[in-house]
């Protein structure tokens, strides 16, 4: 379609309109929801993590993220013996419909669950060329969608593959943590779907989250610590071979 | 007083520059977001844009509220860890309005397999099954009630309760 003066006119002010509900956004949803009192992370327990789908399938659900993109998946991982360098690492659609029975008993298998790390110092917020993607006073990395240009520098600046280009909002999309979940005080759509517990939601301002005590007592890991993301995802019995 | 000759020109050089910074401040103040830079720098109205999303998932504390009943079996059982949605799917419109939005009964031969058909990858203390082997194609809520699964626990015959 060619764009005439006519065109032009009639767009001009339905611009202003969406122009103007960017301006003045939209009003508090949870008023008793104190954003400095938080600093979410969450906890993956690899140990008890199944590979059945349901955190994806939740997610896809939640958030109605399209298909073939992903704002968390799992990864299973079959580790041959002493071959920490070679993994072989398999991902059918996320995960989402659960992974083919394994019937080759050697080596060893597990499931590690992916979604973004919402860094503290985040790499994809730093690229960000005109502010929108952003860490929150919680914690929590967002992209407004309504500022976003759709550049993809945040896609590829993400250490951990966690973002993607919507196929029809053409703007950066990502996991948001459920952040309107959380904020009214419920746990993520993947924790709360999550059979055996093995995703679970962390403050770590909270004195009274039993996190604090995990992580003083297990081995517990966050991905690409060399990266120096600060990477508020965390990882139990995290396996040396995941990349 | 040669020095200051042709400072015309300056002066109206300087006004132009004061123009463009004026100009320049009140094209800011109607194009920049009003809650830009509240916090950093990003609009800070755009949390509670994605704050206010509807939520699907009605969250397990809803369903106690009136299925008091089956909380009670699955509280009990080897279950009590899986959350009702996990099964059931997302139900917070059934939660506003448990009338007019009924729930699907879940098919337990795609769904109990998922987390329970054996494979060498699952953890080995997970418990796990051959499920053509182990029922012979008979639906897994014949013998386990999927509320509290462990044979004898509870009812089981004629779907969960």
């Amino acid at each position: 379609m060619t764009m005439t003066r006519r065109h032009l006119l009639l767009l001009l002010p339905a611009a202003a309109v969406a122009w103007e509900s960017v301006l003045a956004g939209t009003p508090e949803d949870s008023p008793n929801y104190n954003r400095t009192d938080h600093w979410w992370g969450m906890l993956i327990d690899i140990p008890k993590c199944i590979g059945c789908g349901n955190c994806v399938r939740a997610c896809q659900e939640e958030n109605d993220v399209p298909d073939g993109h992903f704002r968390t998946w799992v990864e299973r991982y079959h580790v041959e013996d002493w071959n920490l360098t070679d993994p072989q690492v398999i991902s059918p659609d996320g995960g989402k419909e659960g992974f083919p029975v394994a019937t080759d008993d050697s080596g060893k298998y597990f499931f590690v669950p992916k979604l973004c790390n919402h860094c503290a110092d985040s790499p994809c917020t730093q690229v960000c060329p005109v502010g929108a993607t952003f860490i929150t006073p919680d914690g929590v990395v967002l992209v407004d969608q309504k500022y976003c240009l759709g550049c993809a520098y945040c896609v590829q600046a993400c250490p951990y593959g966690c973002r993607y280009i919507h196929p029809e909002k053409r703007v950066a999309d990502k996991c948001t943590l459920c952040y309107h979940r959380i904020t009214k005080g419920q746990t993520t759509a993947c924790a709360e779907n999550c059979p055996t517990g093995a995703r679970q939601l962390i403050d770590l301002k909270n004195p009274k989250d039993p996190i604090h005590e995990f992580l003083k007592t297990h081995n517990v890991q966050v991905l690409k610590p060399q990266m120096a993301t600060g990477a508020k995802v965390f990882y139990n019995e995290l396996d040396g071979s995941v990349r | 007083m040669s020095i200051f000759k042709d400072a015309g020109h300056l002066f109206r050089f300087a006004a132009l520059f004061v123009i463009a910074f004026l100009v320049f401040l009140v094209v800011r103040h109607y194009v920049v977001p009003k809650s830009f830079g509240k916090y950093g720098h990003y609009r800070a109205a755009a949390m509670d844009e994605i704050a206010a999303h509807p939520m699907k998932f009605a969250g397990h504390q809803a369903c106690e509220q009136c299925h008091s009943d089956v909380a009670a079996t699955h509280a009990s059982g080897m279950h009590a860890h899986v959350n009702c949605e996990a099964c059931h799917g997302p139900l917070e419109k059934h939660a506003e309005d448990p009338s007019s939005v009924t729930p699907k009964l879940p098919d337990t031969a795609t769904l109990c397999v998922r987390c329970h058909e054996a494979s060498a990858a699952r953890p080995k203390n997970f418990p796990q099954v051959k499920s053509a082997e182990h029922s012979g194609g008979m639906p897994c809520q014949t013998c386990h009630n999927p509320h509290s699964p462990a044979i004898g626990s509870g009812a089981a015959a004629g779907g969960a309760k």
